[in-house]
């Protein structure tokens, strides 16, 4: 389980989250919607150790990850795969030295079970026979699914995903949705989904938060958010370009 | 008037700060240097990529070094008929002062420069960042081995500068001015004592240190995008430049006055 408390933290005096709590049970899956820009990449840094909040705690499976020594953050980070929002593969390895990097830095398994997860983790993404290319000759839709071949082959518990449809055809986009939702029902790990893609939201989410100038504002299931009479959730999920959202920005700026 | 003021004061400020990132950064790789696991090959391809991969132009420098060296000397002692001195200023020069910082120059425009382009675009694109979630350490990743290759190469470079320098001088010598092959080496190599060489190849390590450090500080520093790694790259060549000169400076002063 995951467990955020009253986190807050501030970039050069702009606050960018605030008191932000979050609950997120364990094996299901929280998509946090929210403006671009709002800070949910940052909550996602806060999460895996990254970033240092000002103020707050996360606990996961009972442990409080902001004041964990650099060895148990690691300890704890090979539970927990990320997949960011351009992939960041490492430029100067192949395909099959980034899904299996997390693996042979810690010396944590023999070459042929190694290369076996490699091939089983770029098989659950459906890219087989692509190893030995480097990442510059991958399209931007097989760079995510790299990136989530790499984060899956770890075993992680926990799976951070930031954006992952953002910038993909909408055929890929719900590719990486089935995905996702695949993963989640084969391996059966905990995932926190940062979007603003809300046909994205509704397929793959147990449960969706909405950001709003630094904290929750809403949350609840798919359907509940769907239905909602939160006026700032209505005119985000709808897409409307008036409402209160941009209404607060023309007088005080973008938070 | 005020803003012409706080000018000067904001760069102190960011000269400060990056005094202080610098330290830290030495702190944290003399640290994460002694911590396992140590894997030789990566130190071995960046040794390869500074080291060897830099032979063909410091060759081209260092034989033109040489050439200057041994003409701008000849101009001078032509007029006092003492033409043979030619070898050992051209060996004392090379091997104290201009072999190390040449060399030192020559990889800090070509290695160093690339090392934060290198750097400067993971950062940019989050890759510096996924290694901290696939729980490696960036600097025992990224700058134990630069550090280490360079450290060790900068002055092994500057030996084989060196030679080819002094070869460059030797070419002058015996094909323009008549000075035979035995009387040019034998000149050379009285005229330097170990002090000499040593001197050089102790700075050399220095510079290599110097480069690693400045080019991967900047590289972790990037801010923005294509452009922010563009400046990144010039500010790490630039500030490179001015503390190997001042290095080599502080450097021969200390050894001409401790081994005089």
């Amino acid at each position: 389980m995951i467990e955020i408390i009253e986190l807050s933290k501030s970039f050069n005096n702009h606050k960018v989250l605030d008191n932000l709590s979050l609950r997120v049970d364990k094996g299901s899956t929280c998509v946090v919607i929210g403006r671009s820009g709002c800070g949910k990449s940052v909550l996602l840094k806060h999460i895996i150790g990254i970033l240092k909040p000002d103020k707050g705690k996360i606990f996961i499976d009972g442990k409080e990850v902001t004041t964990l020594k650099e060895k148990e953050l690691n300890q704890l980070r090979l539970k927990i795969g990320m997949v960011f929002q351009g992939g960041a593969l490492f430029d100067s390895l192949t395909v099959e030295e980034n899904v299996g990097f997390g693996l042979t830095e810690h010396n944590q398994i023999k070459s042929e079970e190694l290369e076996e997860r490699i091939n089983e983790s770029l098989r659950l993404v459906g890219l087989e026979g692509i190893k030995h290319l480097m990442p510059s000759e991958l399209s931007g839709g097989m760079k995510k699914r790299v990136a989530l071949a790499r984060a899956i082959c770890i075993r992680p518990e926990i799976i951070l995903y930031d954006e992952p449809t953002t910038g993909v055809d909408p055929i890929t986009a719900d590719g990486i949705n089935t995905l996702i939702r695949n993963l989640h029902d084969k391996l059966k790990v905990t995932s926190i989904v940062v979007t603003h893609d809300m046909k994205s939201a509704y397929k793959i989410a147990d449960k969706i938060a909405m950001l709003y100038q630094g904290r929750i504002i809403a949350e609840g299931s798919p359907s509940q958010i769907q239905n909602t009479d939160n006026p700032v959730v209505y005119q985000f999920i709808n897409g409307l370009a008036e409402g209160p959202i941009t209404e607060m920005e023309a007088v005080y700026g973008l938070w | 008037m005020k803003e012409n003021i706080l000018i000067p004061v904001k760069k102190i400020i960011a000269f400060l700060y990056m005094l202080g990132g610098l330290v830290n950064l030495i702190i944290q790789t003399f640290y994460w240097i002694f911590i396992p696991p140590f894997k030789k090959e990566r130190i071995l391809y960046q040794a390869k990529r500074a080291g060897f991969d830099s032979l063909p132009l410091i060759s081209l420098i260092a034989l033109f070094i040489g050439i200057i060296m041994a003409l701008q000397t000849a101009y001078q002692l032509q007029r006092l008929g003492s033409e043979m001195y030619i070898a050992s200023i051209v060996a004392l020069s090379l091997v104290r002062e201009l072999g190390p910082v040449i060399t030192a120059l020559v990889v800090a425009g070509r290695v160093g420069a690339a090392i934060t382009a290198e750097i400067g675009s993971m950062q940019v694109t989050e890759q510096i960042d996924a290694l901290q979630t696939l729980a490696t350490n960036p600097i025992k990743y990224l700058v134990v081995p630069r550090f280490l290759a360079l450290s060790f190469m900068v002055p092994i470079l500057t030996l084989y500068a060196d030679i080819v320098g002094i070869f460059g001088g030797y070419l002058i010598c015996f094909l323009k001015l008549n000075v035979s092959s035995s009387m040019y080496l034998n000149l050379t190599f009285d005229s330097l004592l170990f002090k000499d060489l040593f001197s050089g190849l102790f700075k050399a390590f220095f510079f290599g240190m110097i480069i690693a450090l400045v080019s991967c500080y900047e590289g972790f520093n990037v801010e923005g995008g294509a452009e922010g790694v563009g400046r990144a790259t010039t500010r790490a060549v630039v500030t490179t430049f001015i503390l190997i000169i001042a290095c080599d400076c502080f450097f021969t002063a200390l050894f001409y006055f401790i081994f005089p």
